[in-house]
């Protein structure tokens, strides 16, 4: 409050139909001193040799972002990107070493549900408890209770001690509290993955209506399907810096050649017997056609893959799968579904898929390869090894192709009471 | 609620609108601020609701499933009266000469109770709550605060039993010395607030200060008179330096004064002189602590979230 700014300047450059800026992250920096001693007889015999105990680790460098209100922004990172600690810093849990976050509006920080849920409380009580301390007065409490506990749909159980719930039942609880308090800005830690399905439904619909609302939301998670349906901004981290910003199915892709990279750069060192294998090369294309020519619906799709062994496989499995740009397999087949004998892998052999009659919908695909034992353990993967697209078809989306026929039957006959 | 009849674009418009007046504030703590330890005053005061839920709370669940429920925070201070009035006033004679001395071990007590509850309850009530520091910003000076409420809470009843008793003797308080009450009380409660802010702080980084608490807690008790007269470390000490600084402990002052007040049978009893300008000095010298050990709270607590 001391060191609020006057920025009516921002305001005024934002387009029309995005909100004005919300969240300001200026060159912030984390540092965390990770401590090996704990105790003061442990510190007093480490005092001498003090600089040895400790180490420094930046979990943030120098992360700058404007985010506008009504955003529903993606936080994306594998695990230790600092995704979590950044949106620990916006929410004002941790301060950060250098730079600051400058933010407006009423904050919701979900980084866990029903943190403050004391157990020996009943619903009741915690649901006053929890709502205070995301920010709502008494009075708000009252007005909102019912609308909280019918949306937790635990009404029979709402005077019981919170240790006697069982675990769907208590982040239900915790989770329509959340967010019956009205926030400009909700911070959300991997928490929509909780609950029954049709629960579960309900949370994604309220996230829905709050980006309706003109909230802002900022979501940390490692659901790439959650990130192209929920957001339209992403943000991803890579040890602490920003590696990129901006639209979420570009990042979604970034990410996953990342995680591929690492995941690469790991597995030279580990797992050699396993690893033992290659895929030399993969290649798409319709029937008929060249790699690079668009796959119609209605055509035939050829993969072919190059395999090879450097020990040589008596048994073994061709695999590919068929990805969306979000990740999601959309198609899969191996010879062991389909029951073909392959001749051992002594010398490199290349395997033909050939698939008759696809109808993907509109949009780009991807095509992973697998090499397979007889147990089904991966030798060797070739994730997004080729890629293909399938044109642009104006009357559906969606990755099933299907012509659509629409009538209209007229007005509905009156329903005849018994 | 005002805007349940507004569209969700209503409701955004009007939300866009109101952000873009509002002006920006910095997230995180106050640390090193000018006006820091006033904002951090009206930060904590404009959760004064929540303050006291977790009061509530605190005092609902310490005894939720047991049958007695609050009569067993009454259990401890009763018995303790008991063993000291028989074995020390008794068996070895510290009441002689001490009129009602179950009157002046209560009230003793009682005073010593309060400062022990909120300086250890504030001491480890930021690593208690460390699950609600971690997931939620909250003014941190919250949690120690509440400690400060249920230690009162329990302060109330075990005081009204103390009214209850010198009425039942007949040695109503109604007299002069009444007018110690209040600034005694006002002195062991913000002595006992710095430190339950202070402590609670540090705690955090060295899990060693919640027994060192224990022992000093321990070792202030003896160091006031509650158990025996202050007439006794006079014969001791003879009326030099070494008796005023067991006097000037603010601890002590608080309990002379409270006996002042509420232990009528020792009016006539020795006692320190400039009891009252003493206790006076001493609640100017606590709140300065208390604004000095805030400042403190609040350069180490922007790292609270990591070292929980």
């Amino acid at each position: 409050m001391t060191t609020a700014m006057t920025s009516s300047t921002s305001a005024s450059a934002v387009p029309a139909g995005v909100g004005p800026e919300i969240i300001v992250i200026d060159d912030v920096t984390k540092r965390f001193v990770v401590r090996k001693d704990n105790s003061l007889k442990e510190r007093l015999v480490s005092f001498g040799r003090g600089r040895k105990h400790r180490e420094d680790f930046w979990a943030l460098k120098g992360v700058t972002a404007h985010i506008a209100a009504g955003t529903t922004v993606g936080l994306i990172g594998h695990n230790g990107s600092g995704k979590s600690t950044l949106l620990k810093v916006i929410g004002g849990i941790l301060d950060p070493s250098s730079g600051t976050v400058s933010r407006r509006g009423r904050v919701a920080a979900l980084l866990e549900l029903g943190a403050g849920f004391h157990p020996d409380l009943t619903g009741r009580e915690n649901v006053f408890l929890n709502a205070s301390i995301l920010g709502l007065s008494r009075q708000e409490t009252e007005e909102r209770f019912d609308d909280i506990v019918a949306f937790s749909g635990i009404a029979e159980f709402i005077d019981t001690q919170v240790k006697f719930y069982s675990s769907g039942m208590y982040v239900r609880l915790a989770f329509a509290v959340a967010v019956h308090t009205d926030p400009d800005i909700l911070l959300v830690d991997e928490i929509l993955a909780v609950g029954d399905e049709a629960f579960q439904r309900k949370c994604l619909d309220k996230i829905r209506s709050f980006q309706e609302q003109g909230r802002t939301i900022i979501l940390v998670t490692h659901s790439s399907s959650q990130v192209t349906e929920l957001c339209d901004w992403v943000i991803l981290l890579d040890k602490g810096e920003v590696r990129y910003e901006g639209e979420p199915n570009a990042g979604v892709a970034l990410l996953r050649e990342n995680l591929e990279e690492r995941r690469k750069a790991e597995g030279d060192h580990s797992d050699a017997v396993m690893g033992r294998g290659a895929i030399l090369g993969t290649r798409v294309f319709p029937a008929g056609g060249a790699p690079g020519d668009p796959v119609v619906p209605g055509s035939d799709l050829v993969v072919e893959v190059d395999f090879e062994h450097y020990d040589g496989m008596d048994e073994w499995i061709a695999a590919i799968q068929i990805d969306n740009t979000a990740g999601q397999a959309v198609y899969g087949t191996n010879t062991k579904r389909v029951a073909v004998d392959l001749e051992p892998l002594r010398a490199p052999r290349t395997v033909r898929f050939l698939m008759k009659d696809v109808r993907f919908g509109t949009g780009q695909y991807f095509v992973n390869a697998s090499l397979l034992d007889f147990a089904s353990r991966h030798i060797a993967d070739h994730p997004q090894a080729a890629s293909f697209q399938v044109p642009y078809y104006e009357p559906a989306v969606g990755t099933l192709y299907a012509e659509p026929e629409i009538v209209d039957l007229g007005e509905r006959a009156p329903v005849q009471a018994d | 609620m005002t805007n349940q009849n507004l569209t969700d674009s209503e409701m955004r418009d009007a939300r866009f609108a109101a952000l873009a007046e509002a002006p920006f504030v910095r997230a995180g703590s106050s640390a090193g601020r000018f006006g820091a330890s006033v904002s951090a005053l009206r930060d904590v005061l404009s959760q004064r609701e929540m303050l006291g839920l977790l009061v509530r709370r605190d005092l609902k669940a310490r005894y939720k499933d047991s049958a007695l429920g609050f009569v067993w925070s009454l259990v401890r201070p009763l018995t303790q009266l008991v063993i000291y009035y028989v074995v020390i006033g008794r068996f070895l004679g510290a009441a002689n000469g001490t009129p009602d001395f179950a009157v002046y071990v209560f009230t003793g007590l009682t005073v010593f109770t309060l400062f022990n509850e909120i300086v250890s309850g504030g001491t480890s009530s930021i690593v208690g709550n460390a699950g609600l520091i971690k997931k939620i910003y909250l003014p941190r000076e919250i949690f120690p605060l509440a400690s400060v409420g249920s230690a009162l809470f329990n302060f109330l009843i075990q005081f009204t039993i103390l009214v209850v008793f010198t009425i039942v003797i007949g040695k109503i308080p109604i007299h002069p010395g009444l007018v110690f009450l209040i600034p005694s009380f006002l002195l062991i409660v913000v002595m006992a607030t710095a430190f339950g802010i202070l402590l609670s702080a540090l705690n955090v980084y060295l899990r060693d200060i919640q027994y060192l608490v224990e022992v000093g807690m321990m070792l202030l008790m003896w160091a006031s008179p509650i158990v025996y007269p202050w007439s006794f470390v006079q014969k001791a000490l003879g009326n030099g330096l070494l008796l005023d600084i067991y006097t000037d402990n603010p601890i002590t002052l608080a309990v002379l004064g409270f006996q002042k007040a509420m232990w009528v049978s020792g009016e006539d009893l020795p006692s320190p002189e400039w009891l009252m300008p003493r206790i006076l000095i001493a609640i100017v010298v606590g709140l300065v602590m208390l604004v000095g050990f805030q400042r403190v709270f609040a350069r180490l607590q922007g790292n609270f979230a990591q070292e929980l």
